[in-house]
Parts: structure tokens; C-alpha cells; sequence
């Protein structure tokens, strides 16, 4: 299983360097029209739409789910008759889990398929790897995953929260939940540093001790130490940004050490139905997840998005926080399409502040300033049947703030 | 005191693992001097065979008890495989070794991304060995570990005995004591290298089966572990086994011991230059064997 994720920047330097090979090249073939842009082909009675995963390489098991919501949005969508009475037509290309190959095929798709948006990415260095390239284009970008926040481009959609819509109300929990000591657990790159960062600074605004953090490279799965630190610490709750399968090493190690969701609680960020079902509920049953949906988010759109999935794509296949953001980002893209009254970039952009939409996860609205959308946080506890169940909520949409600025405590970080 | 207990538990637990994962490299490379980089792919064959035996025999206990056999078969035939194939043409010439091993590796972790895909899989342990015990004095011992370490001891009394006391042991040490002379005695030494690198597949095997108690089991798994293997028996001395035995647990105690007061990166660093220091003061290793041959 791997669930290396979103946000999460491995090899970022390198990707960056090859991106900006990249984008440099491009810039030298097709000097002339690079600052204009390339329009979107609408002239016939379809219009193209672009999806970029890595259907293939370590990262597929995760994009495929999300590939597969996407269809299933533009599916319904074209059932209702399309989006300014053209239908949608998917271009699909695989980004093989390779940061270069996601800004090639971007670059494919907007020049050569002159798409009106893609939909897509999901590692943080696929993302940043297309950024430039979305950027010298003039083209848009739908990004579906949760990340590590500090980040605003023109042209990128993010349809997953940033970290004040799930780290930071996390914390919140855990701080009514009269927690005053945390064990921070995390990856060893960019997306848990930041993260912990962050819960630091967020500690010691909130009278919060932070007892000890620990890091493990990518695929290690030797936890005996870390777990017997934690344990030692006596701390009230453990912060674990790990990704991939770290998480399989260190839960089992944590559950032979004899503590259990009881005696000492883990929140995870990285760690959705899909997940839980390749790590065993054997070892999480009981334990934390933030996020902001679960499969069992109650209400009627949710119904219907898992029902539909389902009848789709299999009865045993459970839906996730990824999944669903993935899902609404065509369906936001459409309503901004349909305010502007035209699939033009600019004016789609300029369109998109207050477009709300009533998604499985509830109400979200784009915030034009950011383009992040205001998203209800959620924590869940991992039950014996694999799925997510919601035990707080924050009541109401959280406006993003990718860069924390709202939060005095926050002032070093950025 | 709790906690130096308890982590001095982790360190001989650790060292276990390393024990388990070196143990048939320090008999096909310690004893053989073939430098055999698919060794980590044998590890990896053992945890796949587990896995799919758990989709036979669902019951987790058992499944594990019978998979320790047959992982140990599977993995041992894939090296006498290998050793038939390629590496008995290529004993004059140990780099070149390196090199088509090393493309076995990688040929052996495709073919596993093929069968079972490349996502990692997961095998249920039995609820017996999930738990732990307790000691007074709040020390807990997780069953898991115990296990590993009672694998790891078991497999280092059976192999010694079988070295020390059987006939094929006395002609394996023969052979490795001096090729030529065991040769012209009588001894048929490509059916003892054979049997050599099997058994030394075979433990490779076992190891792998351990490990599905402690992570999870994917196609890269092995690359992941061949190096500390080679650590382990390069330091501990090449042709003896007690020094892979002490090696390992005091790499095991030095790891753990570095990262309680560290953090993993760096102690994994301390290791490394530890492991440096004493080959400039030791570059035989730990232990050496006398022998009479030239080489």
C-alpha cells in the first residue's frame, strides 16, 4: 500500500529542477503565444476537460479512486444535459507517479487537446511540478487534496483543505478534549515538518505541551524506539503526520506496546476509509482522523455520491475525503462556467468568488481571494467495520487560509 | 530504568531482525564469498509466500506456522535456481556477481509488481502475537518480538548444529576451508555449494516471514534491508557465524540506543561511522578464520 499523499513533497527539489527544465524548453518553442495563452476549444458541441493521475507507479492505488470520481461527476453532469449546453468530453492521461511525466502531459493536454481545465494531481510535487506550467499557460487547474497550505497560484483550484481547515481544528478538538500534551510522530520531508510546525506554534499559544517529536524516513517500518519514546512520555495524545506505509509498522508496533485509542488516542491526517482498510481495523479500530468527509457524512447529496459510486464502481469499494473533493471540483468548475456565461479562463477566475455548492460534505464555497473553498473540518473515529465515524465537527464552513494568517500564533511561520 | 529496560529489549529485538536477515547471507556470502544482491528478493519471496498462504489458510495462526516451511522451500529453491543458472558460472569472477545479481534484484521485485501489484499487501497477524506481556515495573515486552527473537535463536542453534555435527556441515566447511584439497577428497563440491545456497535461500525465506509481524510486504521490501545484511556479516567476520550473531545485536542495541537519545536519522549515522571506525581498526571483521588456502 502506498499512500504517500497529496501535499506532500518528496524529491521537491529535483521535481522543481526538472519542472523548470521543462517549462524552459517550452518557452523556447513556442515563444510567440506563450504570454497569451491558449484558448479552450469550444467551437464544436463539446468541450474538453483534461484529467492528469498516475494511473500507473506506486502512487495509482490512491489516484485511480479520485480518476474515478471525476468520471463519475462528468457522467452525471452530461446526464443533465452538460455545461453551457455542451457535454463534457474527459482527456485522460497518466502521470505514471512521475513528477516530470505530470508537467509533460499538462503541457499535452493544454496545447495539443486545448482543454478548458484539468482535474487532477495529487502528491505535492506532481503539483508544483505543473504549477509553472499552468502558470505560462494561462490554464486551470483543479488540484482535490488536502496539503500543507502556503501555497496560492492563479491558475490552481484547491478543492481539499489547507491546513487550517484540518490540522489546526484538530488541534481544536483535542484541546476540549482537555488534551495538554501531544507526541508528534511524522515522515521525514517537507508536508509533516511543515505540519508540525504549525502544531507547535499552536501548542504553545494554547498552553499545550509538546513532549517530544520524532521523525522516520519514507518506508520505514522499524518503530520500537519511537514507540517506546511515546510511550514513556506519558503524553495525552499522539500528532502523526506519517505517510505511506509507515503507518502499517507503526500501528502494529503501538498496539504490541499495549496502548490503545483509550490510554493514549492517535490523531492521523493521512489516513482515509481506503487506508484503513489496507493498514486492518485490527490495529486502528478506536483511533482519530481529521478530515472533512467521511463515507457516513450524513445528508442527502452524500447518499446519493455513495450510492452512485457504489453502483458504479462495486459494493465493496468505500468512499474518501480525496475521492469526494475530486468529485465536486467538476462540479464547482461547471457553476463557474455557468456564471461567466463562457469557458474563458480569466473570466471563469473572476467568476468563482461565493459559487457555492451543496457537496457530500455539506455546503462549501469558493473564496475567489484564495481560490481554496470554505470546507467543514471533521474528526472520526475509526471503527471495527473499516469505516469513519464523526464525532465533532466544527458547525459551520471554515474559510481557507493557506497561509495562517488570521491566527496571531501563526506569525513566524510563513 | 523502565524505559533502559525496555529499550534495551528493543535494541536486542532489532538486533534479532538484523540476526535473521543476515544469518543465510553470512552462510552464501560469509561462507561461499558470493555476493548475492537478490538475497533481499528471497526475504521478500518469504513475506509474499505468507501472504499467500493467509489467502488459503485464513486462520492467521496457522497460516504463519505453515508458511515458516514452505517460505523457507520457496526461497531456498529460487537460490539453488539462481546458484544453477548463473552464479556457479560466474565463481571466478565475484564482480561480475555483483552485477547479475543485482539485475536478478531488480528482474525478481518486477515480477512481484506484476503478480500482486504495487501496492503493498498486509497479512493479519494472530491475535496471540499481537498483544504483550507485562513485567513488573511497567515494562511491557510485545509477543511479536519475543517470537522474532525465538526464530532468530532457534535458526542459530539449528544452523550451528547442522554445520557442526551433520555430514553435509563437515563438507560445507570442508569445502570452504580449503576447495581444492575437499575436492581431490572426495568431495563433490558443486552439489555441497548447492546445498549451501539453499539453506542460505532458505533462511532468507524465514526471515521474510518474521518481517509480515512487523511491517508491511511489497516488491521493494528487500532492496530496503540487503544493505544492513551485508553490514552485519562484513563486520561480524566472513566464514564465521558467531561474529554475525554479535554483530547483530550489538548493531541492534547501538540503534536503539542512539535513537532513544537522538533521533533515527542520526543514530542511524552514529551506526555508520561506528561500523567505519572499526573496519579501519578491523578491516577482517570481528572474527577470522584461519585457513591454509592462498586465497
Amino acid at each position: 500500500m502506498t499512500l504517500i499523499r497529496g501535499r506532500r513533497i518528496l524529491a521537491g527539489a529535483m521535481t522543481l529542477v526538472a519542472a523548470a527544465a521543462l517549462a524552459a524548453c517550452g518557452s523556447k518553442t513556442t515563444d510567440g503565444n506563450t504570454s497569451a495563452g491558449v484558448a479552450a476549444d469550444v467551437s464544436g458541441d463539446t468541450v474538453k476537460v483534461g484529467l492528469l493521475n498516475s494511473l500507473s507507479g506506486t502512487m495509482a492505488i490512491s489516484e485511480v479512486t479520485v480518476r474515478d470520481s471525476i468520471m463519475l461527476a462528468i457522467e452525471e453532469i452530461n446526464a443533465a444535459g452538460g455545461v453551457l449546453d455542451k457535454k463534457i468530453e474527459p482527456v485522460g492521461e497518466d502521470g505514471a507517479s512521475d513528477w516530470p511525466t505530470f508537467a509533460e502531459k499538462a503541457e499535452k493536454l493544454i496545447r495539443e487537446d486545448r482543454v478548458a481545465a484539468v482535474f487532477g494531481c495529487w502528491t505535492s510535487a506532481s503539483r508544483k511540478a505543473v504549477k509553472p506550467v499552468f502558470e505560462k499557460n494561462k490554464a486551470l487547474l483543479f488540484y482535490p487534496v488536502q496539503y500543507e497550505g502556503l501555497e496560492q497560484s492563479p491558475y490552481i483550484f484547491y478543492t481539499g483543505a489547507t491546513t487550517n481547515q484540518q490540522i489546526v481544528p484538530g488541534l481544536d478538538y483535542l484541546k476540549a478534549q482537555g488534551t495538554t500534551s501531544l507526541y508528534l510522530v511524522g515522515s521525514d520531508y517537507v508536508f509533516p515538518r511543515t505540519a508540525n510546525k504549525i502544531i507547535k506554534a499552536y501548542a504553545e499559544a494554547n498552553g499545550m505541551k509538546v513532549l517530544g517529536e520524532d521523525y522516520a524516513p519514507l518506508g520505514s517500518t522499524e518503530f520500537g524506539t519511537i514507540t517506546n519514546k511515546v510511550k514513556s512520555s506519558g503524553a495525552d495524545a499522539v500528532f502523526n503526520t506519517l505517510n505511506g506505509d509507515s503507518n502499517v509498522a507503526f500501528f502494529k508496533e503501538y498496539k504490541s506496546a499495549g496502548l490503545t485509542a483509550d490510554s493514549m488516542p492517535v490523531v492521523s491526517v493521512s489516513i482515509a476509509e481506503e487506508e484503513v482498510k489496507s493498514i486492518g481495523t485490527q490495529y486502528l479500530e478506536g483511533q482519530l482522523t481529521a478530515w472533512n468527509y467521511y463515507q457516513t457524512t450524513p445528508g442527502a447529496a452524500n447518499e446519493k455520491f455513495v450510492a452512485a459510486y457504489k453502483a458504479k464502481y462495486g459494493a465493496d469499494k468505500p468512499t474518501s475525503d480525496p475521492m469526494e473533493a475530486a468529485y465536486i471540483s467538476v462540479y464547482l468548475w461547471k457553476a463557474m462556467v455557468e456564471k461567466a456565461g463562457t469557458f474563458d479562463v480569466e473570466k471563469v477566475r473572476e467568476a468563482s468568488d461565493g459559487i457555492t455548492f451543496e457537496a457530500p460534505e455539506g455546503l462549501v464555497t469558493v473564496d475567489g481571494a484564495t481560490q481554496h473553498i470554505a470546507k467543514t473540518a471533521r474528526v472520526g473515529k475509526i471503527g471495527a467495520d473499516g469505516l469513519i465515524t464523526e464525532v465533532w465537527n466544527s458547525g459551520e464552513p471554515i474559510t481557507p487560509d493557506p497561509y495562517l494568517k488570521s491566527y496571531p500564533w501563526a506569525g513566524g511561520l510563513s | 530504568m523502565t524505559v533502559l529496560i525496555g529499550q534495551l529489549f528493543t535494541g536486542v529485538s532489532i538486533g534479532a531482525v538484523l540476526l535473521l536477515i543476515a544469518l543465510g547471507l553470512a552462510l552464501t556470502f560469509g561462507q561461499m564469498g558470493v555476493i548475492n544482491m537478490a538475497h533481499g528478493e528471497f526475504i521478500m519471496a518469504g513475506a509474499y509466500t505468507t501472504y499467500v498462504l493467509q489467502q488459503v489458510i485464513t486462520a492467521a495462526g496457522w497460516s504463519l506456522l505453515i508458511a515458516l516451511p514452505i517460505a523457507f522451500v520457496v526461497a531456498g529453491a529460487m537460490g539453488v535456481l539462481l546458484e544453477m543458472l548463473l552464479i556457479r558460472r560466474l565463481y571466478a569472477r565475484p564482480l561480475d556477481t555483483l552485477l547479475v545479481t543485482w539485475g536478478v534484484s531488480l528482474i525478481l521485485q518486477q515480477l512481484a509488481r506484476d503478480i500482486f501489484g504495487s501496492p503493498n499487501v498486509q497479512t493479519r497477524a494472530p491475535e496471540l502475537l499481537t498483544g504483550n506481556i507485562a513485567l513488573p515495573g511497567g515494562i511491557t515486552v510485545a509477543n511479536n518480538r519475543l517470537f522474532i527473537l525465538a526464530l532468530a535463536g532457534g535458526a542459530v542453534v539449528a544452523l550451528t548444529l547442522a554445520l557442526r555435527v551433520t555430514p553435509l556441515g563437515r563438507r560445507i566447511r570442508a569445502v570452504v576451508q580449503n576447495r581444492d584439497l575437499a575436492a581431490v577428497s572426495g568431495i563433490p563440491t558443486a552439489r555441497v555449494d548447492r546445498m549451501t545456497f539453499f539453506i542460505g535461500s532458505g533462511l532468507a525465506g524465514i526471515a521474510g516471514v518474521a518481517l509480515t509481524l512487523l511491517g508491511p510486504i511489497g516488491p521493494t521490501m528487500g532492496t530496503n534491508l540487503i544493505i544492513d545484511a551485508f553490514l552485519v556479516v562484513v563486520v561480524g567476520g566472513i566464514g564465521q557465524l558467531k561474529g554475525t550473531v554479535i554483530v547483530a545485536f550489538a548493531l541492534g542495541v547501538l540503534q536503539a540506543t542512539g535513537e532513544y537519545l537522538t533521533t533515527l536519522s542520526v543514530a542511524k549515522v552514529m551506526v555508520f561511522i561506528a561500523i567505519v571506525a572499526f573496519l579501519q581498526w578491523r578491516p577482517q571483521g570481528l572474527f577470522t578464520l584461519r585457513t591454509r588456502s592462498l586465497a
